[in-house]
């Protein structure tokens, strides 16, 4: 199930500006990609390209081609819709529906979808749920609003309802920066687990993070302030971290700036 | 909020506390007197309001020889006065009903265009353009509406009663179509429109940009993510701009003053919306030159009263759904 | 529009599950997006529907009134003399008359209407604030002829006064006041509180601190504020017809005598089966609407300038 992307060329463009030029990388399947990089270097940017969600901000827009295995995102006759139906996303801060209980939030998905049989519905729910590691906390008030969780159980619940609908990849932005550190590691610890699955990429702002989750990460960085954002380096965790090839990536990593 | 001497912000509902930011000086107590007192005297006008106008009406209800809430005759003067507000209330119950029926699909419709459909440079425009129809004056309403919209709505109720004349509702009652109680609710609807579109764009503008976008990232369409994070997110204020909406058709005078015929006392009573007929507000502008003695002036005043115990009990319900609202939605 | 689906067919298995009920997820059926192109049309739909009666009412009023503003007579003359079946007169009387009110009405409620602001968001703790913010949304709701009533039960009935102006801006400022006190509220919770703090810190007492910090960053808005609610108050008749009679002379006692406006002249003529007097009745519509516009229009104007955005 789990796919290769391939991204070739990017430029992503808020209306006239351009925000990120050139990004060439390729992400495995069934690995766990980070990026990393300073605040506005563009990386939160380059993920939501990859679901198409930057076009749902006004005049977000792209040149340059993302293929899932040999499908092209971007291609004309491709429906966004399709698209992130199935690259999943989790968000940097969690947003289960409000108006919504535990049990919906995680069927959210597959009811827009037309799945009404209610047997399978309680199946999905409680696979997901176990999937996000969170059915033990919640099995017994699945009728309850999500939004009274706490702040990682509710993150988790996102992660349930983004793999509910059974994605090929799973995006996450930042997914750990409004946790503490105990949710946290759970988050870590569902990554690793997750990425026998799925291909997962998630952005980050935490290196120790990057470090402990990724099998491959991708530093960002602006050239210079008003210059868009660009990929300075992609390589293995373990080499980026102990050996990069570019000066401004050790920096960055060595903490000397960001 | 305000901040004691130290600096220290409070925000809780100690008043001597919160006093602690005046220095006691005499400009911060008179200025403070000045502004407890205006916010006093809003609270004496609107007690005043009612108050005056039930010892007003009171008098001439104990006069009165017919059934006050069930009559339909309406002859307040005289020795014997009798007068209901059954009439005054089925026309304010139809014509509110009928605006609402129309004006609160199409006001949500128009909040989702603006909000969520129009492009940037429209978005704007479109909502001032909405807006631009509360500016219109009641008394124009009305007069247009009798002379130059109400022909055209001629077909429209010809080809109702003609199909569904059977319905009670909907029978042939030989009044003008431009002066019934359905017409009347037509324009109503185009009045609360912008009121109901107004509360409801910007209730549907708070939803928070990550609940949109979590629905988008499941795979839902617009529409989808419409259904399943913007209109949850936005039923409380859906209720209140109903509400509000409901509100002021009620209390809406001159264009249904203008518009309905008002019905002979003699005539058979008829449930149809073709009907004419009167509403509160329209029977009490329409009686304002004949308040001549207290008696029959205390008869409008009692049928005020009415009013402003529902548009009361209206607003104060829209009120309440908007606080719950804020209560559950950080 | 074509839809190139993805491929999710396959059984897959998420983590833990047994069955796969999730087959074929990519796809979306030609329904849904069916559906979702309808939901636009109907939104599109909606709109051009509700702009429909803002043109026609504009259309009409423009094509029947226009060519009497066109007329010097009608800034310049009253209809003093004029019956109904003969051409000419003017309306100046009854725009006097309108402009006289608003302006008496916003003298009298735009003091008491910021103060009552400024108590909400300055002062007001605990109950009595709740009473207060709720009597004015109960004031907001009041329809016009209730308060007309309340006047005149207040004005004639109880005092035996005559019905004249000043009873009439009564009303409307009873109308007047909750759109105040709810746009200038607005105003002054934008205010950030840095600045009461700030100022606070320079040891300026807070009722300073309000009139020379607070309110003068929020004046602009305040201004919106009182410039809409004054369009909506301008529009009212049914206070007019109750307690405000018509007359066809030039008048400026707010205390004795009668004063016409717009909207009296526009009820007195109505019924009129007469050309001249529908004419009459156009221009005036006309001129409101217009006065009602450009208020509204200097309202957003100023409000541009405004120095705290929401």
């Amino acid at each position: 199930m789990a796919k290769r992307i391939d991204v070739k060329d990017l430029d992503i463009y808020y209306g006239d500006f351009k925000a990120v030029e050139g990004v060439t990388m390729t992400v495995e399947p069934r690995s766990v990609t980070a990026f990393i990089g300073p605040s506005g270097c563009g990386k939160s940017t380059v993920l939501r390209t990859l679901n198409r969600m930057h076009e749902v901000i006004p005049g977000g827009r792209v040149d340059g081609s993302v293929m899932l295995d040999d499908q092209d995102l971007y291609a004309s006759s491709m429906d966004p819709v399709a698209v992130r139906r199935t690259v999943g996303m989790v968000f940097q801060r969690p947003n289960p529906f409000p108006t919504m209980s535990i049990r919906d939030n995680v069927a959210a998905g597959l009811k827009l979808n037309g799945l009404k049989n209610k047997k399978k519905l309680d199946e999905v729910v409680e696979t997901s749920l176990k999937g996000a590691n969170l059915w033990n906390e919640v099995k017994d008030r699945l009728d309850k609003p999500g939004a009274g969780l706490s702040g990682g159980q509710q993150q988790r619940l996102c992660i349930a309802r983004a793999i509910a609908v059974n994605p090929q990849v799973l995006l996450m932005d930042e997914p750990c920066s409004a946790l503490d550190p105990i949710s946290t590691l759970a988050i870590e610890d569902l990554i690793n687990e997750l990425k026998s699955d799925y291909t997962i990429v998630i952005v980050t702002h935490n290196m120790q993070q990057a470090a402990r989750v990724s099998d491959q990460t991708a530093f960002f960085n602006l050239k210079a302030t008003g210059e868009p954002g660009r990929l300075v380096e992609v390589g293995d965790t373990q080499r980026i971290f102990s050996n990069p090839t570019e000066k401004a990536t050790e920096d960055y990593i060595s903490g000397r700036f960001g | 909020m305000t901040t004691s001497i130290t600096g220290r912000s409070t925000i809780d509902d100690d008043p001597h506390d919160a006093d602690r930011a005046s220095t006691g000086r005499l400009g911060d107590r008179i200025f403070g007197g000045l502004a407890t007192g205006s916010g006093l005297l809003v609270v004496a006008i609107v007690t005043l309001v009612g108050v005056f106008l039930l010892v007003q009406a009171v008098p001439s209800l104990m006069n009165n020889d017919a059934n006050f809430l069930l009559s339909r005759e309406w002859s307040p003067s005289g020795a014997n006065p009798r007068f209901g507000i059954a009439d005054l209330a089925w026309g304010t119950l139809v014509t509110s009903v009928i605006a609402m029926v129309i004006a609160v699909p199409l006001g949500v419709a128009v909040a989702l265009f603006i909000t969520q459909y129009a492009p940037r440079w429209l978005s704007r425009p479109a909502a001032a353009t909405v807006d631009l129809l509360a500016a219109v004056p009641s008394i124009v309403y009305g007069f247009w509406g009798l002379n130059i919209a109400g022909q055209y709505f001629e077909p429209v109720a010809g080809l109702l009663q003609g199909a569904l004349g059977w319905v009670p509702f909907l029978s042939d009652q030989n009044v003008s179509a431009k002066s019934t109680l359905a017409f009347a609710g037509v324009i109503l609807a185009i009045m609360i429109l912008p009121i109901v579109t107004a509360i409801s764009r910007e209730v549907f503008a708070q939803v928070p940009t990550t609940h949109k976008e979590g629905a988008l990232a499941l795979g839902a369409t617009k529409w989808e993510m419409i259904r399943v994070a913007v209109l949850p997110y936005g039923k409380p204020g859906i209720i209140s701009a109903a509400m509000l909406g409901l509100g002021r058709a009620l209390g809406e005078t001159l264009a249904v003053l203008i518009l309905l015929s008002t019905l002979s006392p003699t005539k058979e009573w008829s449930f149809s919306i073709f009907n004419g007929g009167s509403t509160f507000a329209s029977k009490i502008a329409g009686g304002a030159s004949e308040f001549d003695t207290p008696q029959k002036t205390g008869a409008y005043i009692a049928a005020g009263l009415v009013l402003f115990v529902v548009t009361f009990l209206v607003n104060a319900a829209a009120r309440i759904v908007i606080e719950r609202r804020k209560a559950f939605s950080e | 529009m074509s839809t190139a689906q993805l491929d999710t067919t396959t059984p897959t298995t998420p983590p833990g599950t047994g069955s796969s009920p999730t087959r074929g997820l990519g796809e979306r059926s030609g329904g849904r997006a069916a559906k979702d192109l309808l939901a636009k049309v109907v939104m599109w739909l909606a709109f051009a529907i509700a702009v429909v009666p803002l043109v026609w009412i504009l259309g009409s009023t423009l094509v029947k009134g226009g060519h009497m503003l066109l007329e010097a007579q009608w800034w310049t003359n009253s209809q003093a003399g004029i019956t109904s079946r003969r051409e000419g007169g003017g309306a100046v009387h009854a725009i006097q008359g309108t402009l006289i009110q608003a302006v008496v009405t916003a003298v009298m409620s735009v003091p008491v209407g910021v103060l009552t602001a400024v108590y909400l968001v300055e002062y007001g703790r605990g109950r009595l604030a709740r009473v207060v913010s709720f009597m004015v949304d109960i004031l907001t709701g009041i329809p016009s002829i209730v308060a007309a009533l309340f006047v005149y039960a207040l004005w004639v009935t109880t005092f035996g006064f005559q019905r004249v102006a000043f009873a009439v801006t009564l009303a409307l400022t009873l109308l007047m006041i909750p759109t105040v006190v709810r746009s200038t509220e607005e105003m002054l919770k934008l205010v950030p509180n840095e600045l009461r703090e700030a100022s606070y810190a320079l040891g300026v007492p807070k009722w300073k601190t309000i009139m020379k910090v607070v309110v003068p960053t929020a004046f602009s808005g305040i201004v919106t504020g009182i410039l809409l609610g004054l369009a909506r108050v301008m529009g009212e008749t049914a206070p007019l017809i109750i307690l405000g009679p018509y007359t066809k002379v030039i008048a400026t006692d707010l205390f004795g005598g009668l004063m016409a406006t717009l909207p009296t002249m526009i009820n007195q003529d109505r019924t009129e089966a007469l050309q001249p007097a529908l004419d009459r009745v156009w221009g005036a519509s006309l001129t409101l609407i217009l006065l009602v516009f450009l208020l509204n229009l200097l309202g957003r104007f100023v409000g541009r300038f405004s120095k705290v955005k929401s």
